[in-house]
């Protein structure tokens, strides 16, 4: 200790083989995607404008500033609270929600040009963004750390099934819109408290499988060479699963209940890293599909317009809507209509349920294509995320927060296209609805937070105190005796 | 925990790939199929927003189906002139319906897809115009189609009225009554499309029906005029003796057959058989000829053709089995099983008129390309090749027909028009001693030069009950037809 205390600098050096560099936190590639996004944007809005209208309105302009401030201000909140994020998230999502503002605004303009008294979504729609966009923000100031979210973790999992119970048990006054049953109706405006729950219930899972993993993995019984879970360790989350699931199917809302099925699949099985989650998953979901089948008529409904929508066309409830979409993909082909040029208006529900199809029909089979791959990238940046952050509670949650914008999207498009029977649940940050718009954007938020927490360079500036070693080990030292007047002594 | 993140990380590529696999199989694979779907209203949808061809007369040019521009998305709405009265010729337009009659018969044309237009589109395209449809010019006479529509209107009569031109097959006028006006159909608003579409469709008098082209009726006794040809053509003259005798007994069975009223018929030969259509002569005329000549002679008539299109296609006609000579002797007069279209009792005069050849009946005289240009004219050609009978057996029968027409009552006549017709009240229905008979009335004129010829059907005797015939009921509607036909030159 002939030293005198230690410079910073002596204890950077410590820690860093190589010379200290600025770890790049890419907000300027952040910026210039993002130029992009609005580029393609405003093009897509002066191309629906040229072919509607055949000129130019003023609306165009405001639409354009309102997408523009709303993106400059997340990026600049991305700056500020979270500087490392993943910058490739944020243009994505910009760009999705871009083209869902001008796909609405499209519909909108063909529904106006049949019916005066049609009513606009576009300017709700940048209303629900500009919510949405305070929501983000208060997400990335308010959760600094994505882990504090685990000290909530229980009381959010009990919100969240009393969110999603909410519609199934109030009057069908309160919560039903066009038969759905998942709304909660307040005065001047609605929500649909599942997209929330989504997120809760996840966090809460998340949360709840990284405390008990290793209870998971060693103190069950062994059966067929894998670790069974004691019932107890794993009870709270069987019940949560299944409330959801009881109270979707009870809803009727099958799209959301199979949104969940899979998810919380997905997290139990990175969780556990055992296989055989899966399996026995996939297997409970296949015999769970063939009662629903047995029993309910719109499940067999459901099955039979996918089977030939073509066959049920003119049936009630029947292949008509399933049909419109196929038959707008087929007209826009390979290369689509052009933006403005279809008539996506055609499709029942052409701006929610079925905007892929609209999309589909003007952009063709390349636009589509190029949307679908924009959700791959998105996921896989939040994957990326999540792999490359250090707590387990962040992989699980970042893993399964990416995983639910792709099963969101199989899950809707797969409906559209007929690949997998029609199931309602909305388009990520295409389709026109507050709830969806709302709870997608938290959603990217956390996915912010937990990209930043992982490429954010680790916190060097406290020098820890040097090693101590064990008491046992350690060598006596000569303790004085302090001694009044000894001082002075000193002094001589 | 990397593992399996890595895992789900390629679950989520694999889910995008299906989707786009399956994106794929949609919009290029099974593309076409559903493009193409008649229930996909894209394709209609997109026609609408192109200027469609216009329909118009041949005299005159005057518009039926045309055009407005409006302000909505489909850009133009079809207009119909006397909607009611050219329905049977025009046909609709509908957004929500798609096109009937002549609307969809020529379709393509008149929205402008047809290769016959491709220059004119290429041209369209590079000097910036709006690319439109080509025209099409009808055959029909306004003056014939309002004097034969107004005629059956003003008496309540639910039938049909068609004219043609013997020499051409021109059909100067084509009218069916009740009918429906397409405007109701070419409206923009839903709701009024939806409410005309039910209105149409529920009304037991169905209006939307063609009934010139796409019913067939019992002809009665204007057969008369296909058994007295396939007779002149089997070697009999008009002097040729035949049975007077007021009923005669089906063969091989216990009924009878008798002439109107059970009258004995005034005169022996076949031209006063003609004359006062006297049913036992041709009955028994029908089974001497048998049924191989006179279902041959009946096709040289165009009977039995199928897949006859004037563009609309026009449902056969026919003679029905004439499996024994019972069934011979009914169908010589037009009952049993004959059946025939309201333009084919047309053509039974024109090819009289024409001195036994049936023209092929025609709607459209030209198409024409938006400037009005000429693409193609129709040249008229014959309906079968084989003439129904000789030059000179239909001058026999023409002369016939002359004192048919002298011999046959009903309102509108007029000696300056020197018509040569035939009537007829055909029995119909499962009671058919109780059931107002069909009158019909087809004819030819003027004699000596034949202009024009008309065939008239007045479904169960219009307002004359039992008492119908066709010369009471059919024959003046057809009269007006004629002196409007001849008026207009």
């Amino acid at each position: 200790m002939a030293q005198p205390a230690a410079s910073p600098g002596a204890a950077g050096q410590q820690y860093t083989t190589n010379p200290p560099r600025e770890l790049p936190t890419r907000r300027g590639t952040e910026l210039w995607l993002l130029a992009f996004a609005t580029g393609i944007v405003t093009f897509a809005f002066v191309l629906v404008q040229a072919n509607q209208e055949q000129e130019l309105s003023w609306s165009v302009v405001w639409y354009g500033l309102a997408y523009l401030s709303i993106l400059s201000v997340a990026h600049l909140a991305v700056r500020k609270w979270a500087p490392y994020a993943d910058p490739l998230i944020l243009p994505c999502v910009a760009l999705l929600n871009g083209l869902g503002l001008v796909m609405i605004y499209r519909i909108d303009l063909a529904q106006l040009a049949i019916n005066d008294e049609a009513t606009s979504n576009a300017p709700r729609q940048v209303l629900f963004t500009v919510v949405a966009l305070v929501l983000f923000l208060a997400v990335l100031i308010i959760i600094r750390d994505h882990r504090t979210l685990t000290r909530y973790a229980y009381t959010f999992g009990l919100i969240g099934i009393v969110a999603l119970a909410l519609p199934a048990l109030l009057p069908s006054s309160l919560s039903e819109v066009n038969g759905a049953k998942v709304w909660l109706k307040l005065p001047g405006f609605s929500i649909q408290p599942g997209e929330f729950a989504k997120i809760l219930l996840m966090i809460f899972f998340a949360s709840f499988l990284v405390a008990k993993r290793d209870l998971f993995m060693t103190a069950g019984k062994r059966i067929l060479n894998v670790e069974l879970p004691r019932a107890r360790d794993l009870g709270p989350m069987i019940i949560a699963a299944v409330v959801c699931l009881g109270i979707l199917v009870f809803q009727k809302d099958l799209g959301t209940a199979l949104l969940f099925f899979g998810i919380v699949l997905v997290m139990l099985y990175v969780a556990t890293e055992r296989i055989i989650w899966v399996v026995v998953g996939l297997s409970m979901f296949f015999v769970g599909c063939l009662i629903a089948y047995q029993l309910f008529t719109h499940v067999q409904q459901r099955v039979a317009n996918w089977i030939d929508p073509l066959a049920t066309y003119d049936d009630p409830g029947g292949g008509y809507q399933i049909a419109q979409g196929l038959f707008g993909l087929g007209t826009g082909g390979m290369f689509g209509t052009g933006l403005g040029a279809g008539r996506p208006d055609t499709v029942p529900e052409s701006n929610t349920d079925f905007i892929s199809a609209a999309l589909g029909e003007e952009l063709g089979f390349v636009g589509l294509s190029a949307i679908l791959v924009l959700y791959l990238v998105l996921a896989m940046r939040g994957m990326r995320g999540a792999l490359a952050v250090r707590d387990t509670f962040g992989k699980l949650l970042g893993g399964g927060l990416s995983f639910a914008i792709v099963m969101q999207v199989f899950v809707i498009v797969g409906g559209v296209t007929k690949l997998i029977p029609m199931t309602g649940v909305t388009t990520p940050f295409l389709s026109a609805g507050g709830s969806s718009l709302l709870a997608n954007y938290i959603l990217v938020a956390l996915l912010l937070r937990i990209s930043d927490a992982a490429r954010r360079p680790q916190q060097p500036a406290k020098p820890r105190p040097p090693a101590q070693a064990p008491i046992a080990d350690a060598h006596t030292v000569m303790v004085q005796r302090p001694q009044p007047g000894l001082d002075g002594g000193h002094m001589r | 925990m990397n593992t399996p993140l890595r895992k789900v990380g390629m679950t989520m590529l694999v889910m995008v790939t299906l989707l786009l696999v399956n994106a794929t199989y949609i919009q290029v694979v099974q593309a076409d199929d559903y493009r193409t779907d008649g229930r996909n209203r894209r394709v209609l949808l997109d026609e609408y927003a192109r200027e469609r061809g216009k329909i118009v007369s041949d005299e005159a040019g005057q518009v039926l189906a045309g055009v407005k521009p409006t302000d909505d998305t489909f850009k133009f709405r079809r207009t119909y002139l006397d909607g009611p009265m050219y329905a049977p010729v025009t046909g609709y337009y509908s957004v929500l319906y798609g096109a009937g009659g002549l609307e969809r018969a020529q379709d393509e044309f008149l929205n402008g897809s047809d290769p016959r237009l491709f220059v004119r589109r290429l041209s369209d395209m590079i000097t910036g115009r709006d690319p439109r449809g080509g025209n099409v010019r009808l055959t029909i006479q306004p003056s014939v189609q309002e004097a034969a529509y107004n005629a059956m209107v003003s008496n309540g009569y639910t039938g049909s009225v068609v004219a043609l031109d013997p020499k051409t097959g021109d059909i100067l006028g084509m009218v069916s009554t009740p009918s429906y006006d397409p405007n109701t159909l070419a409206s923009h608003v839903s709701q009024e499309q939806e409410d005309a579409w039910a209105g149409y469709n529920d009304d037991p008098a169905n209006p939307m029906l063609n009934r010139a082209i796409r019913e067939t009726y019992p002809p009665g006794s204007t057969f008369k005029i296909v058994t007295t040809a396939a007779a002149l053509e089997n070697g009999a003259t008009a002097d040729t003796r035949v049975t007077n005798a007021p009923q005669v007994t089906l063969p091989g069975t216990s009924a009878t057959l008798e002439n109107y009223g059970g009258a004995t018929c005034p005169g022996s030969t076949l031209h006063d058989a003609l004359k006062y259509s006297c049913n036992t002569a041709f009955a028994e005329i029908a089974a001497s000829v048998g049924k191989q000549k006179l279902e041959a002679t009946a096709a040289n008539f165009g009977i039995g053709m199928p897949d006859l299109e004037i563009p609309m296609s026009v449902v056969p006609s026919g003679l029905g089995d004439l499996e024994s000579d019972a069934a011979l002797y009914q169908s010589g007069i037009g009952q049993r099983d004959v059946r025939l279209t309201p333009l084919q009792d047309a053509l039974l005069a024109a090819t009289v008129a024409n001195g036994g050849i049936a023209m092929k009946p025609q709607l459209i005289k030209a198409l024409l390309a938006p400037d009005l240009s000429t693409i193609e004219e129709f040249t008229p050609t014959e309906l079968t090749g084989d003439p129904a009978l000789s030059a000179a057996n239909a001058d026999v029968l023409k002369d016939m027909m002359i004192a048919s027409e002298e011999n046959t009552s009903g309102g509108g006549k007029d000696a300056s028009l020197k018509i040569a017709s035939k009537t007829g009240t055909a029995e119909h229905g499962s009671d058919p001693k109780t059931t107002p008979p069909h009158a019909w009335y087809t004819a030819f004129a003027p004699y000596d030069d034949p202009k024009i010829a008309v065939a008239v059907i007045v479904q169960s005797g219009g307002n004359h009950g039992l008492a119908a015939t066709g010369g009471t009921v059919a024959a003046e509607i057809a009269r007006t037809t004629i002196a409007a036909g001849l008026g207009g030159g």
